[in-house]
């Protein structure tokens, strides 16, 4: 069985269907993209997978696990971690404690009142580490609202990164970089689908076409196709809705 | 403008220096409160406000949640103590206990209705609560005594073992009074600069992301008010003895709004000693500007006014301002984008 499965999942919002029957299967190991015209779904999709819309119908699967409609504190805890595609971030702390936070060993001491937040050596080394992985370690000690619109991305790469999550999800990653930051952030990707599974909704077709292992194209709140980006090529459907133009 | 999170987290012994400030004058002030034209008297309700003020802004300042109805707990706290030396018995400890117990269990109850919402929706609702609190101290005659209150609220005896003080001298009683507030701040500050206090300042920047990254964000903001209430309550039980009464003025939406424009003017918002300086200014406003004109509540006013407009971050703000050292001459050189 899939790591990651979502069965007919269906979203209302009043009287307008966002989402109408999406299914995902993820693989553990794999890169899955996303990929859609705007206001297909996507971000919506993610919200859902997430926790943060519970469906009005379908069923997700994480692990074997049942995840439907359960709260995105308790799906995240579970190692589901995602970052978001308008910046989400703890914008008065300092970079560090952003990373921090998301950790689950200081999550585990957060109900005691009588630590000290940066007297842990080894919660600080553990979020330096995770901060070494997004290429921000010398940015620890700035705030986030500080830095650059770049390295906020990077950022929220690595909140998402500290959870220790087994399923990454990224929301338009790059979304707002240049050239030099997509090829960035390409290469950071190639580096973190070693160590785990990534599920990405992506604009930039190239982009998506190079790291991804399968695709789902979604369009009208439903996914009208699903494959290798080889056969994506290949696909009519994906063709006529110029999707495929660029890729 | 700059916020509490700029002011790092502590680690190990909460005795710094302001601390060590803070107890000093505390411990001193009965010594000079006289010297400088003041009165005893005036100490204790200082003391007893810097303990509302300080639990008050664990809510208002470090969790972000703008509670204009604070005052209820206050008075539940007071009506505890009163009530439970008129019904129980007569005990220092017991009334004290039954006062945080009290405002805590109101606490809970409230923030669990509240903690579902953020922002103006959060605000109406305390504002709701409480006057409903007040209305109720108001109305529930056989128990609270309606308009006029509990009267006659003994100050119990303070026994160490083989010691036995009697609080009815304000001296002594204003002991007690400071011994348990800076008890209380210490406590607090541990609290804030504990993690506790980075995933509660965590909630305020952004609730969503605590969220995603596993924190149960109604719990942890049920708590804040809980325990916020909690304080209070122990601030209204010395209140009641301090007044030897408990009355519905006490949880007024007045009272509520004194609270939050302590905290505010002494910059609540910006660092942990903020109320301190809100509890002290305002008093010192009351009693000198008091003297001077009873219009004094429109002269603080206007005095707050000017401060939020010009000094948001209010006085702790105006002096970590001060106290920030200019930034490096050279600016690190740009570096490249980085993902």
């Amino acid at each position: 069985m899939a790591l990651f499965q979502a069965q007919g999942i269906q979203k209302r919002f009043g009287a307008r269907v966002v989402l109408e029957n999406i299914s995902l299967s993820i693989e553990a190991g794999t890169v899955h993209g996303i990929m859609g015209p705007n206001g297909a779904g996507k971000t919506t999709c993610f919200h859902v997978l997430t926790g943060h819309h519970a469906p009005d119908a379908g069923h997700i699967h994480f692990d074997g696990r049942n995840i439907t409609g359960l709260k995105p504190h308790i799906i995240a805890r579970l190692g589901v971690s995602r970052s978001f595609q308008l910046m989400n971030l703890f914008d008065d702390a300092v970079v560090i404690e952003n990373v921090m936070l998301a950790l689950p060993a200081f999550r585990a001491i957060g109900s005691s009142p009588f630590r000290a937040t940066f007297g842990d050596a080894r919660l600080t080394k553990a979020a330096l580490a995770v901060l070494d992985q997004v290429g921000l370690a010398d940015r620890a000690w700035n705030k986030a609202k500080d830095l650059s619109y770049g390295e906020r991305r990077a950022l929220e790469i690595a909140v998402a990164l500290a959870a220790a999550p087994r399923i990454l999800f990224l929301d338009e990653p790059t979304a707002g970089l240049g050239a030099k930051g997509t090829q960035a952030l390409a290469q950071l990707i190639r580096q973190l689908r070693r160590h785990y599974t990534i599920c990405l909704i992506e604009h930039d077709m190239r982009f998506l076409f190079e790291l991804a292992d399968r695709i789902s194209v979604i369009h009208w709140g439903q996914v009208i196709a699903e494959g290798t980006p080889a056969a994506l090529k290949a696909n009519k459907w994906v063709a006529r809705s110029a999707l495929g133009a660029v890729a | 403008m700059i916020t509490l999170s700029d002011i790092p987290a502590r680690g190990g012994t909460p005795f710094t220096l302001p601390m060590a400030l803070f107890v000093a004058i505390l411990a001193t002030a009965p010594f000079w409160l006289q010297w400088v034209g003041l009165y005893q008297y005036l100490g204790v309700e200082i003391a007893i406000w810097i303990l509302f003020a300080m639990g008050f802004n664990l809510l208002f300042g470090y969790t972000g949640l703008h509670s204009f109805g604070h005052g209820a707990y206050l008075g539940i706290g007071a009506y505890g103590f009163g009530l439970f030396q008129h019904g129980v018995a007569v005990s220092l400890w017991g009334g004290l206990l039954a006062a945080i117990l009290a405002a805590t269990v109101a606490g809970a109850i409230v923030g669990a209705f509240l903690s579902h919402r953020r922002g103006i929706y959060y605000a109406l609702l305390t504002i709701g609560f409480g006057q409903v609190f007040w209305f109720t101290a108001m109305k529930l005659h056989w128990l609270t005594g309606g308009e006029d209150g509990l009267l006659n609220i003994p100050r119990p005896d303070l026994v160490i073992g083989p010691w036995r003080v009697n609080l009815n001298d304000n001296a002594a009683f204003y002991w007690f009074v400071a011994g348990i507030t800076a008890v209380a701040v210490v406590l607090m500050w541990r609290v804030v600069n504990a993690p506790v206090g980075r995933i509660l300042q965590a909630i305020r920047q952004n609730e969503t992301r605590a969220r995603f990254v596993g924190y149960d964000v109604w719990r942890w903001k049920w708590l804040a008010f809980t325990v916020s209430a909690a304080f209070a309550g122990l601030a209204g039980g010395l209140f009641a003895m301090a007044q030897q009464s408990a009355y519905p003025d006490v949880m007024s939406l007045h009272q509520s709004g004194v609270i939050v424009m302590m905290v505010l003017v002494g910059g609540g918002l910006v660092s942990f000693w903020g109320p301190v300086l809100g509890v002290i200014l305002y008093f010192i406003a009351r009693d000198v500007l008091g003297g001077l004109t009873e219009a004094w509540l429109l002269w603080y006013g206007l005095i707050f006014v000017v401060m939020v407009m010009v000094r948001p971050e209010g006085l702790a703000g105006l002096i970590h301002t001060m106290a920030r050292r200019a930034p490096p001459a050279v600016a690190p050189a740009a570096k490249p984008e980085t993902v």
